[in-house]
């Protein structure tokens, strides 16, 4: 395990670099509007690495915020804390906080709206994608946490698998190593992209029943660098953001390589509009050490196409500090998720 | 952070070691199902509250349910008869780190078992503090690295993540102790230690242990193990002799004794955490069992569904025909109506 961690590292500085520019990418102009979320005054966003829109537009943003917490246990030491998820409403105004003090938050990563308004978030540590109904129940769970964490650090594994098979491809199951993203097809088949310590994709049907997985770690094609986020389309394909490749590859519905795109840098938080004229957004995220590189977003059509690009790495309104989620629900007005600015902005494209 | 991360991974890595699925399958044959019903929103936790793993869940005699579980951090919670919420028990308490067990004794005590700071307390019904077993190790002492080479010794009364407690009809403690001592330890009604049998090295001989994961008294003094990784069920008489061994009914992961004069035995298969590929198919069920060993039937399934269950870490059976059930990987505490079923015994 400790010897991919350097791995990944590398994948994270090296693969921002900018996208190989064939023919010019037209701008797109676009403005980014002035304080989209109102906060109650003893609440702060930290890193928003996660940014989700229901069907009403409220607002769901899953944080890094407040303090991760170890405590001694006896030969174990018990971690906790550190993430929480918000509710604003369309106009920014703050709703309510779901799941304080929950088991399953501590590294927020991602969180997504399903088309029932379910609210689903993955956390990077805990390594649970969780469900939550519209009203803030938990509805299902994916993974397990690890019950406790060793110190100090017990001694590398070496190059072995989780599981056996192949570095990166995972055990036949729910048990992820740092995931990133969650989709559903439109037959409500869960795909989660796993991750940044498995390098896979896990489908599940809607029951949360085990189906398949694909990938390993690798540069071939149906192999990830890193899986960083996921998407699908009305068709059932599945876009996969492999970052630590520079590349976006596409699956049909079983896993099954369809094409990759090549031209839009390094994919790290990726979105699909619905309806039946369906864009793609792939933000090329500047790494978290560096603004003088990348952060673009770029607007596909499906073929992988580039329709436009916007925005750069940088500390401003319109600049964007590691893009790690974007919300297209509406093609022209996004919401974007920025590790390194610690918030969110609202885009209004023209 | 990275290194929690590394470190946490790593540990990921150890829970997927584990035995032969076909270890884990019960060879009791031909079992009669149990119909059953799971009731609806059971408990109602207050708003903006959630369970977490709900490894312990307990009722005492007026109908109310305790569960014990790891939310962010350990808590206590009492729901009344109807499953509303009552009261937290303990909060900010020393001796909650890591929830294992709650059971309820005959005087509607309230006993945690608790697996990361080694404590066992026994509460008054109103949640006082009346007596502690175990002691949670000195912080002071810094962060201790999980050991690697054998066991440390077992002391008397200290204990190595323990796991469950129960108590005969003299008062008697019992506590499984647990993943590291591999014993299980008697004490008289004030604490005082008076037995153990098992030891910090596991093994498989009878009166042996490999992880004893849950314990149950009978109204003779009888104790019911259950031995987890040696996938089978032991039997103790009073002074802790070995007088039976059931491994007919899969993984030994929690056992229960109903309450009244005639007193059933329930043993849960659960499946294993991590959902380990195929293992759905052949775990997850739950036994009714005469103490004797004979198996009366099995109800369950794994699932992640309302109505299955993943991976019922405790039971609780005061009435044999309402079975409370906390799961692991649900977050879930169910309670299942048991329904009549055709008699016909499958001897063991």
């Amino acid at each position: 395990m400790k010897r991919f961690l350097p791995l990944l590292l590398t994948a994270t500085f090296l693969g921002a670099l900018p996208a190989t520019a064939q023919t010019p990418v037209p701008e797109i102009a676009f403005e980014s509007a002035p304080n989209p979320l109102a906060l109650p005054d003893d609440i702060y966003l930290g890193e928003t690495a996660g940014v989700a829109t229901n069907s009403k537009g409220d607002v769901f943003v899953y944080t890094r915020t407040g303090h991760p917490t170890v405590s001694l246990g006896g030969a174990r030491a018990f971690a906790h804390g550190g993430s929480r998820l918000f509710q604003f409403d369309r106009n920014g105004k703050f709703v309510r906080e779901i799941g304080q003090g929950i088991y399953g938050f501590m590294y927020a990563q991602q969180v997504r709206v399903d088309p029932q308004d379910n609210i689903w978030i993955v956390d990077q540590m805990t390594n649970y994608v969780m469900k939550f109904d519209p009203e803030g129940g938990v509805a299902m769970l994916l993974g397990r946490k690890a019950e406790a964490i060793t110190v100090p650090a017990p001694p590398s594994r070496g190059p072995q698998a989780f599981g056996g098979g192949a570095p990166g491809a995972g055990e036949q199951t729910d048990l992820f190593d740092r995931p990133t993203d969650v989709a559903w097809d439109g037959a409500g088949n869960i795909y989660v992209s796993d991750g940044l310590g498995n390098a896979r994709v896990a489908k599940f049907n809607k029951n949360g029943v085990f189906i398949k997985s694909w990938g390993a770690k690798g540069t071939e094609q149906g192999n990830f660098g890193t899986a960083s986020g996921i998407a699908v389309d009305a068709r059932g394909n599945v876009y996969v953001a492999d970052r630590g490749n520079k590349r976006m590859q596409v699956f049909d519905s079983e896993g099954n390589f369809k094409t990759q795109f090549t031209n839009v840098g390094a994919p790290q938080a990726i979105c699909i509009t619905p309806g039946q004229n369906q864009f793609l957004y792939s933000s090329n995220s500047n790494p978290t050490n560096d603004i003088d590189t990348a952060g673009e977003i770029y607007k596909m059509r499906l073929d992988g196409s580039v329709v436009g690009k916007f925005g750069r790495a940088g500390k401003l309104p319109k600049e964007f500090g590691t893009v790690n989620a974007i919300d297209c629900r509406n093609e022209n007005s996004l919401y974007v998720g920025e590790i390194g600015n610690m918030g969110v902005q609202k885009l209004t494209l023209h | 952070m990275q290194r929690s991360l590394a470190s946490m991974s790593a540990v990921a890595l150890m829970l997927c070691a584990g035995p032969a699925l076909a270890q884990l399958k019960a060879t009791a044959q031909n079992v009669p199902e149990i119909p059953y019903d799971s009731v609806a929103n059971f408990l109602k936790p207050p708003a903006g509250e959630y369970l977490g793993e709900a490894v312990g869940v307990a009722t005492n005699s007026k109908g109310h349910t305790f569960v014990y579980h790891r939310s962010a951090t350990t808590r206590l919670f009492e729901f009344d008869q109807n499953g509303n919420f009552l009261k937290e028990i303990g909060k900010g308490y020393y001796g909650f780190e890591f929830a294992h067990s709650v059971r309820v004794d005959s005087e509607d005590n309230i006993w945690t078992v608790d697996e990361g700071t080694n404590v066992v307390t026994k509460f008054s019904p109103e949640g006082k503090v009346l007596m502690v077993l175990g002691r949670r190790p000195a912080a002071v002492l810094g962060a201790v690295a999980t050991p690697t080479g054998p066991n440390q010794p077992s002391q008397k009364y200290i204990f190595c993540r323990p796991t469950d407690v129960g108590w005969d009809p003299q008062e008697n403690i019992f506590v499984s102790d647990g993943y590291c001592n591999n014993r299980v330890v008697k004490y008289d009604r004030t604490g005082r230690f008076l037995a153990q049998v098992g030891s910090e090295k596991a093994g498989k001989e009878p009166g042996q242990f490999n992880l004893p994961h849950g314990l149950a008294v009978d109204g003779q003094g009888n104790v019911y193990v259950a031995d987890r990784s040696n996938f089978r069920y032991q039997v103790l008489d009073n002074n802790l002799k070995p007088k039976a061994t059931y491994d007919n009914v899969g993984v030994g992961w929690t056992v229960c004794v109903s309450q009244g004069p005639h007193q059933y035995l329930f043993a849960s298969n659960s499946n294993p955490n991590g959902n380990r590929p195929g293992s759905w198919a052949i775990t997850g069920e739950i036994y009714k069992m005469e103490l004797d060993g004979t198996i009366l039937g099995r109800f369950g399934h794994a699932s992640k569904e309302f109505g299955g269950f993943q991976v019922v870490h405790m039971m609780d059976c005061r009435n044999p025909n309402e079975i409370v059930v906390g799961e692991i990987e649900s977050w879930r505490v169910q309670k299942l109506i048991l329904k009549p079923q055709a008699a016909s015994a499958v001897s063991r």
